[in-house]
């Protein structure tokens, strides 16, 4: 499936300031029965989000209403366990395009990156400040500018550079998925295997 | 020539094309699949009016969903029915061989590869499942992927991944009695913490590790994604020829010499540079319980939960929070808490040692009243063996009762749910929040361990009973 462009974005973000966040506890098992990718943002951090009783969790951060855009700020370690990608799938389906951390899992980056999902990666000063900025103004809007490679808190006047492998910055740029690329290598594939 | 890793001899020999400034196109040679990760990929692909490429080279089971009881019956619940239906009919529909509820050889996908055959040394493996990992025991590279790249597998028997770098984990010495290779992996994430791994790929090496049996290595090298490793791999020897020789889809007559002479070559050149590397001794190492909410947050099981004291921000946020979670206090003994759930099984422990081990510790002995246990065999053909081998009537002697084989409560995603609050020893994978069930409580452990605390009610430790 063609991923969405990504070019670039100014957005306010939802602060979920929590360290190993994984992908249990971005969509729990009992939520993968589906066979058709839709929906699953309903169930986004559905344990944190919803009580027992099915009510929501007014003190979970999706719930606050101070807090909205399409940016999330996440503790270190990211998207851990599961190789779901269906955790991916919610977060974009809930209206996310960019997950900001420090560090993230690796099979959850590269679902992520597989899903039109920009997992942007800064240094441990720049989340804690962005941490407190969002606290102190949910007003507090980012800018990520995919073609530079930056992160910008324009409020803060800081700012930071991102790595991407250059072929993944390329697909997002231009909406491209790899199983166009792999179709293409057909016959490249077929001599590997006479070898 | 330059010294290479047992990694990079694999890796290298599958790599099709360098993508430029990009990832490497590689080589899958084995692919499982199962119900949750599979329906969209082969949606996906029947949008591209496409048929998957190399039907032969895929295998599927349903496990996650499954029902432990009554299988023999159709499936209550009706969206895992749907998908386990689902399932069946892309297989018939793209000539995958399927081993469906009701084969003699059904079971968790990661039982059923290595028990069939399908598992050899040297190959690329994946499945849309984290714990693929637990094929590297056999010296393949072996990991989990995403949907999009089991679309990408049904399309052209290839994904795209960057190169991992390699890491180096050796155990040398004897394990002490009582502690196994669960106790190895449980003491290893417990150092280099949950993510600790992530970006590498782990070879396990060591007189520790040679001497394991083919079921502790892949309970070792199903845990490397516990600590962020994408896998782990064991360079195969005797005791991987012997457990692959003779399976009903390993080479045979002439096939399996020349498969033999090449496995045979499989290991790390000396002089080859891990990326990094730690050294454990296996003295070292204890019976192993976690107390937290990710794998990482382990400690022996005469142990105390850590205080905490020196941890700050967003660290110490999360340490409260896990702690909350359990219902547990910082710097308290792990010994002597209740506990109410035992569950045996999946692909971490699911496998006959595994049984045989808990079996053999609590023959004679009685269950705990208090405790509800679920032992779940992996595979048809574990529950077979255990039959044949009288486990199951010494379980039974015991209090226990066998359930039939399926992933479980190891991530409830069927019926097997632990109820909220309840403190489950479990010797499968992960212990995070509502991974058992909402609100369920988990501490991962062997399971001598889990048979321990299935006799007494409390986290005990399996050498003094």
């Amino acid at each position: 499936m063609p991923i969405d462009k990504f070019e670039t974005l100014q957005s306010t973000a939802i602060p979920l300031p929590i360290e190993n966040v994984d992908t249990d506890q971005i969509i729990p098992a009992r939520f993968l029965k589906a066979t058709e990718r839709k929906g699953f943002g309903d169930n986004l951090f559905r344990d944190w989000r919803y009580k027992k009783d099915g009510s929501q969790n007014g003190d979970f951060v999706l719930n606050d209403d101070r807090y909205n855009g399409s940016i999330l700020v996440a503790g270190k370690n990211f998207g851990s366990g599961s190789s779901r990608e269906h955790a991916a799938w919610a977060i974009y389906d809930h209206g996310f395009k960019v997950v900001v951390s420090s560090f993230f899992a690796d099979i959850f980056k590269g679902n992520a990156l597989n899903n039109g999902l920009l997992p942007v990666v800064v240094s441990e000063s720049f989340l804690e400040k962005t941490f407190d900025a969002i606290e102190k103004d949910a007003t507090t809007k980012l800018t990520v500018n995919l073609e530079a490679q930056t992160i910008t808190n324009q409020a803060l006047g800081l700012s930071e550079s991102f790595e991407i492998n250059p072929y993944k910055k390329e697909c997002l740029l231009k909406g491209y998925d790899d199983i166009d690329y792999l179709i293409h290598m057909k016959s490249d594939i077929e001599s590997f295997e006479k070898k | 020539m330059q010294p290479k890793t047992l990694f990079d001899k694999i890796w290298d020999a599958h790599v099709v094309k360098q993508v430029e400034g990009g990832p490497n196109v590689v080589y899958i040679d084995r692919h499982f699949i199962h119900e949750v990760t599979s329906p969209v990929a082969f949606t996906g692909i029947e949008n591209r009016g496409l048929k998957v490429a190399r039907p032969a080279q895929t295998t599927a089971t349903p496990d996650h969903n499954v029902p432990t009881i009554e299988q023999d019956k159709p499936i209550k619940d009706e969206e895992s029915r749907f998908q386990v239906e689902t399932l069946e009919k892309n297989c018939s529909n793209h000539g995958i061989q399927y081993y469906g509820l009701g084969s003699q050889n059904h079971g968790i996908v990661h039982v059923v590869g290595p028990e069939m055959g399908y598992t050899q040394p040297g190959m690329t493996i994946v499945c849309g499942d984290s714990h693929t990992s637990t094929h590297g025991a056999f010296g393949s590279i072996a990991f989990g992927i995403g949907t999009s790249e089991v679309e990408m597998v049904f399309t052209s028997q290839c994904i795209m991944q960057p190169k991992p770098k390699t890491m180096l984990i050796k155990v040398d010495g004897e394990l002490s009695d009582g502690v196994t290779a669960k106790d190895i992996a449980l003491y290893a994430i417990a150092k280099l913490t949950t993510s600790g791994g992530t970006g590498y790929f782990i070879e396990y090496a060591g007189s520790a590790v040679e001497n394991l049996s083919m079921e502790g290595r892949m309970t070792l090298c199903n845990m490397s994604i516990e600590c962020g490793a994408r896998g782990g791999m064991i360079a195969p020897d005797q005791t991987t020829f012997d457990y692959v020789e003779g399976r009903p889809f390993a080479p045979k007559g002439e096939a399996w010499d020349k498969a033999l002479a090449e496995w045979k070559e499989l290991k790390t050149d000396s002089g080859a540079v891990y990326d990094a590397e730690f050294h454990y001794n296996a003295a070292d190492i204890t019976p192993m319980i976690t107390y937290g909410t990710n794998p990482g947050m382990g400690v022996s099981v005469q142990g105390n939960i850590p205080s905490g004291a020196d941890l700050e921000g967003t660290d110490r946020i999360s340490f409260e929070k896990s702690l909350e979670y359990m219902g547990l206090s910082a710097g308290q003994q792990m010994l002597g808490h209740p506990i109410d759930y035992v569950f045996v099984g999946s692909c971490t422990n699911g496998r006959i040692e595994d049984l045989r081990a808990f079996a053999a510790f609590v023959d004679g002995k009685k269950k705990a009243d208090r405790v509800t246990a679920w032992i779940v065999p992996g595979s048809k053909v574990v529950e077979k063996q255990a039959q044949e081998e009288g486990l199951v009537e010494v379980l039974e002697r015991a209090g226990f009762k066998m359930r039939e084989p399926g992933c479980s409560a190891c991530l409830a995603m069927n019926d097997d749910k632990i109820p909220a609050g309840k403190y489950s020893v479990s010797t499968s994978n992960r212990n995070f929040e509502g991974r058992q069930g909402p609100g369920a409580r988990t501490l991962l452990a062997s399971p001598l361990v889990a048979a321990a605390a299935a006799i007494t009610g409390v986290i005990t430790d399996p050498r003094e009973l």
